[in-house]
């Protein structure tokens, strides 16, 4: 460790920092409790956390609770016995933490929440990692604003699980991002349940029920995968996706990159899977000069289009487990 | 075995599944619900009727109807058979997922398409059998047998996935979901060619009617030498066989294996058509052709709801709305009023 | 042992019981008296069942009255007779397996304090309960880790306690082994002498004349008698549960020993461990040989292990002299052979179906999955049998569940002669069937034998036996005992062969 300093200190200010910071993570011990594989996005988180912690030099111990806060429990007080150094969260559901949370707090390890927020006293835990849905739903709206200029636009949209908590906030942002714009107009609005194949169902629904899509002029789709079923609805009516009817959603999986590289999407806003980079650096400042991070770390909702190297951006993601 | 030709049914008789005459045949509930959703389509959307050639292949909401029915169908085919039994099959959701998957996951690493259409078939087959052997040689109720499938077989197809979903570009998987036959799309088509040569076989063979007897009287069927474990097995791997068929198609639609969401609920979908098309639950009488209609009359409903411009959280309110009236309509007591009025009617 | 005297603790008169159509109980006079043993017997379908749920409150009489200690009653369920006195205890324990068996014997009533189970009391008065049955065992364990015995005397603690006038036991015995039954007739002994009235309905008679003072039996939904065992012999209890009155000595005409050429099926030590001793038999062509034996004698395990309903542990089949492999009823139909069985509704008929689909569906089986009977063959098969059968349906299409008892028994019949078999098993064929229909398949039960039919019927109403017989086989605790032929053929001799000795050995 003091060699390592010496050694940063020969370097420039900046490398300091960050070559520092990481280095200070190294050889710690950091418990995970995921919820699940339930999804790609998740599947991907697991294995970006993995690889975060990897570069960091940390010892992540890899907890699945398939789905089951009893699991979960199990698994942090597995970790508060070993003695780790830090914990991270995926929490399953919001409620029923505050007991497990204590006991880790007693024991003096700061648990970090991933992805998801729970319902129990802040001081509870050291920060939680998140994305912010709304603005999720607010950048494609933007972009869509921007994308058709003044001309009218009728929209499309497919939503997410009825009720469900992304659905209800991405329609919201949506909505917010595209209210300046009084030339666009959101015409139909079905559920597709987040998956594929629901997707492309309502999409055929939307383009029969539409005059055989002519007057559809973009379609918002709560996640890619709606969006990919969405596109072969399109194509298979005898259309361009991409450019007879727009194609905008949110995620950022590999397969919405590889249909950009064909020209069948316009954007993608990213829900990124690498909730722990965020949350290590939190536990970095914390662990070594007890520099307290903000309660809600909110992750960058970055905006992707054909212009950012779709093809790359495929490559890079296709190992991630999406 | 053939239907009885027409012929005058004592008055004291209660209305059994069998139709007497053609125009008898035409107004069982079934038919006169799948019209009204059609007509309430219609009026919701005056293109629905409307079909067009296009592409070298027939295209309108109404062929949506019929394509997006057919995974449902052919889960209710076999599904037919094993309530008939008096039995049910949770599993052929999961059994879908993991068909898809296989087949997915087989193109993807390089094998031949024939190949892995035959191995995703063939492990339908045995998770039917599976479910078959809990069923008669473990004597296990079905409904918990198979849930035990229903469980496990999602997680199975996650396995092969690795919990993404396998994307492919196969031409032949693509097409047994999105192709097109004589016009028709593929999944149409199958459906179709399933349905008749199940049908056909059940009633020109004399497995329909061991199959009733079973589920009518398993222990009487027994004392009259019929080995129901045999044919109970035969049932429950043709409804895995369906599950496997269902699951290519679905599949091949999204060209892509979604172990997480194919087929996901779609038992449920498959055992309220073959009751709307009017096999009991508890078994004996069954029609494979009106659980075919069953489907449809589900998929019409969903397609109107898609197209009625509903807000969501309007859809499930409609269907199980749409639902009990058809419930309510093929019920005992309904029977019995419309023959009474009939009766009536016959009288002035 | 003596019946004791005085007035009695219960009595039901002229009770009546109707089921749709059929009449369970045609006015049946039953007594209790205090301090007695009463013997309640009677075959299958005699009306014994009804009559005890009626006494115990399970049903309620359509005419007829009860009197308890000489005051009209009348009980709306079980726990009403209860209250007024009346216990039962059946065969399989009543109770809760994974409770402790103090639990068990205060459930319900444990005494509390403020609301709480007062656990140690209860265990105290559980032991001291116990003790006057002669049992000295741990109250807090179990029920369930108690033999069969020892928790079928705790639900008699249970009822008695509950109760303490009449107890009735529904054939507790029936799994028990010698000296449980020894144990139990003890404490049966014990609460006579405490003057409680006891019903006991048992299916072994050495247990009647062993514990009981006087029987009542009942025949057909009629009392035929109640008297003191004392001076009476097992023949004529036999006698008074089988036999009209004791007036059959006719020997049906033309029904003689008609064993011509070989047999058509032979089964050479046929048995099954723990359900019948190995039976040697054999049917020719143009016999009857029938079956007699009280209910639970293993008349019907006999017919099974013949049809392979049961797979027999020992022995062979033969069929026209060459072995065949018997282990499932395809089997047998495919050997040619038929079976009517004697739950109709539970074994027989497939209510749903069609007449004539109930008629061709043993013939379809056989011929298997695809050579199906086409429509004309079907409708040709099903009005051949019906007419010769004399089947009454509307139509051929009707569901077969719609039809009287006699006409699904002939339905069941001409399932069977549409496979022109080789060997038919009656058993029990006129149970619930009318007199008319009765005469009627006794009738062509004979008309079948004369075409050369080999049949096997299982009765237990002896002049049916002997009406169409030509020889009988009697059973007795599950062994057969006895072969009657020619002129020994009559109910006499066969009530003999059943009482003959009754075996002091309790079956497991």
């Amino acid at each position: 460790m003091a060699l390592l300093k010496q050694l940063a200190l020969g370097a420039g200010l900046a490398a300091l920092l960050s070559t520092a910071a990481q280095a200070e993570l190294t050889g710690k011990v950091i418990g995970f409790s995921q919820i699940g594989s339930e999804s790609g996005w998740r599947a991907a988180e697991t294995s970006v956390t993995k690889s975060e912690a990897e570069k960091r030099g940390v010892e992540l111990k890899f907890a699945d609770a398939q789905q089951k806060q009893e699991n979960q429990i199990k698994a942090i007080r597995g970790f508060i016995a070993q003695g780790v150094d830090a914990i991270l969260v995926a929490p399953v559901v919001s409620t029923g933490w505050d007991e497990v949370l204590t006991e880790a707090q007693e024991a003096g390890i700061p648990v970090v929440l991933l992805d998801r927020g729970i319902d129990a006293s802040q001081d509870l835990y050291l920060t939680s990692v998140a994305s912010d849905q709304v603005k999720e739903g607010r950048v494609a709206g933007e972009w869509l604003v921007s994308a058709v200029g003044g001309k009218p636009c009728n929209v499309v949209e497919l939503q997410g699980t009825v009720g469900s908590s992304p659905a209800i906030n991405r329609k919201q942002g949506f909505e917010e991002g595209i209210a300046g714009a009084a030339n666009i107009t959101l015409t139909r609005s079905q559920t597709g349940d987040f998956t594929r194949a629901k997707g492309k169902e309502v999409m055929e629904g939307f383009l029969k029920a539409e005059g055989g899509g002519a007057s559809i002029c973009a379609v918002y789709a709560h996640n890619d995968d709606m969006a990919v079923g969405a596109i072969q609805a399109i194509k298979d009516a005898g259309l361009k996706p991409g450019s007879d009817i727009l194609v905008v959603s949110i995620d950022a999986v590999p397969d919405i990159f590889a249909a950009m590289v064909a020209g069948e999407a316009n954007a993608t806003v990213e829900l990124t899977p690498n909730m722990a980079g965020p949350a290590f650096d939190a536990l970095d400042a914390y662990l070594n000069d007890g520099t307290v991070p903000e309660k809600f770390i909110i992750t960058e909702s970055k905006l992707y289009t054909p212009a950012d190297n779709p093809q790359g951006e495929y490559d890079s993601r296709k190992g991630l487990g999406y | 075995m053939t239907r009885p030709t027409i012929e005058l049914r004592p008055a004291h008789e209660p209305p059994g599944p069998r139709p007497k005459t053609l125009a008898e045949a035409l107004v069982r509930p079934q038919f006169i619900a799948l019209a009204t959703v059609l007509l309430v389509n219609w009026l919701l959307f005056p293109g629905f009727f409307s079909i067009t050639w296009q592409d070298g292949r027939l295209f309108g909401s109404l062929i949506d109807v019929l394509n997006r029915a057919a995974p449902v169908a052919i889960l209710a085919i076999g599904m037919t058979a094993v309530i008939a039994t008096k039995g049910v099959d949770l599993s052929v959701g999961a059994v879908m997922a993991i068909a898809g998957a296989v087949a997915a996951a087989m193109v993807v690493a390089g094998w031949p398409a024939g190949l892995a259409v035959a191995a995703a078939l063939a492990v339908g087959l045995v998770c039917g059998l599976w479910n078959g052997v809990l069923v008669t040689l473990l004597d296990i109720q079905p409904i918990i047998a198979t849930l035990v499938l229903m469980v496990a077989g999602r997680g199975l197809a996650q396995l092969v996935t690795e919990g993404s979903i396998v994307t492919f570009a196969d031409p032949v998987l693509i097409f047994i979901g999105t192709g097109s036959v004589l016009g028709l799309p593929t999944p149409v088509a199958i459906a179709l060619l399933l349905m008749t040569g199940a049908a056909l076989l059940v009633r020109r063979t004399a497995l329909g009617l061991l199959i009733e007897a079973v589920g009518v009287n398993r222990s009487a069927a027994r004392f009259a030498g019929i080995r129901s474990s045999a044919l109970l097995l035969v049932v429950y791997a043709f409804a895995g066989l369906c599950a496997a068929i269902s699951g290519l198609i679905v599949a091949g639609d999204i060209r892509g294996a979604d172990a997480n969401n194919a087929g996901l609920w779609l038992e449920l979908d498959a055992i309220l058509a073959v009751v709307i098309g009017g096999t009991s639950l508890l078994g004996g009488r069954f029609s494979i052709p009106m659980s075919v209609v069953g489907a449809l009359i589900i998929q019409a409903m969903n397609t109107g709801i898609l197209i009625s411009g509903f807000s969501p959280e309007f859809n499930l309110v409609v269907k199980s709305g749409v639902i009990i009236t058809i419930l309510i309509l093929q019920s005992p007591l309904a029977a019995s009023i419309l023959q009474n009025r009939r009766m009536k009617r016959g009288r002035t | 042992m003596q019946a004791a005297e005085g007035r009695p603790v219960l009595e039901a008169r002229g009770i009546v019981k109707i089921f749709g159509q059929h009449t369970a109980l045609g006015g049946v006079d039953f007594e209790l008296k205090p301090g007695e043993v009463h013997a309640l017997l009677g075959e299958n379908g005699a009306g014994k069942s009804t009559l005890i749920k009626i006494l115990t409150g399970a049903y309620q009489p359509d005419h007829g009255e009860m009197l308890l200690d000489g005051v009209p009653v009348s009980f709306r369920d079980p726990l009403q007779a209860q209250g007024h006195g009346i216990g039962t205890v059946y065969q399989e324990v009543n109770l809760l397996p994974n409770r402790s068996v103090a639990e068990n014997l205060f459930l319900g009533r444990q005494p509390t304090r403020f609301g709480l189970i007062r656990r140690r009391e209860i265990e105290a008065r559980a032991r001291r309960l116990l003790a006057d049955y002669g049992l000295e065992i741990d109250v807090r364990a179990d029920l369930s880790d108690y033999s069969v015995a020892v928790q079928q005397i705790v639900a008699i603690a249970r009822a008695v306690e509950l109760s303490g006038k009449v107890l009735v036991l529904d054939e507790p015995t029936a799994s028990l082994d010698r000296n449980e039954v020894e144990r139990l007739f003890d404490v049966v002994r014990k609460l006579k002498a405490r003057g409680l009235g006891i019903v006991f309905i048992t299916h072994f008679l050495g247990q009647v004349f062993e514990l009981c003072d006087r029987v009542t039996i009942l025949r057909n939904g009629r009392k035929i008698a109640t008297q003191s065992l004392q001076g009476l012999s097992a023949t004529d209890v036999v006698r008074m549960m089988l036999g009209k009155d004791v007036a059959f000595d006719h020997h049906p005409t033309g029904v003689a020993d008609a064993r011509r050429g070989a047999a058509r099926v032979t089964f050479r030590n046929l048995g099954r461990k723990g359900s019948v001793a190995p039976v040697t038999l054999s049917v020719h062509e143009g016999e009857v040989v029938g079956v007699a034996g009280l209910l639970g004698s293993g008349r019907t395990e006999v017919a099974r292990l013949m049809f392979g309903v049961d797979a027999a542990d020992s022995g062979e089949i033969l069929v026209d002299g060459t072995p065949v492999t018997i282990r499932n009823p395809a089997q047998a139909v495919a050997a040619g052979f038929g079976f009517c069985p004697e739950d109709r509704k539970i074994d027989g008929i497939f209510g749903e179906l069609s007449v004539r689909e109930n008629i061709i569906i043993a013939l379809q089986a056989k011929l298997g999955w695809f050579r199906a009977l086409n429509r004309e063959d079907q409708v040709e098969l099903a009005g051949r049998h019906a007419e010769a059968l004399d089947i009454r349906a509307a139509s051929p299409d009707m569901p077969v569940k719609l039809l009287s008892g006699g006409n699904q028994q002939k339905v069941i019949l001409a399932r069977w002669l549409a496979i022109d078999p080789s060997f038919l098993i009656l058993d029990e064929p006129t149970r619930g069937i009318d007199v008319g229909a009765h005469a009627e398949i006794v009738r062509t039960i004979n008309r079948l034998r004369e075409d050369g039919l080999a049949l096997f019927a299982i009765s237990s109403e002896l002049e049916e036996v002997v009406a169409y017989s030509n020889r009988v086989v009697v059973m007795r605790d599950r062994e057969m005992v006895a072969e009657l032929s020619g002129a020994a053929v009559a109910p006499d001799a066969i009530v003999q062969a059943i009482a003959e000795t009754p075996a002091p050995e309790a079956q497991p």
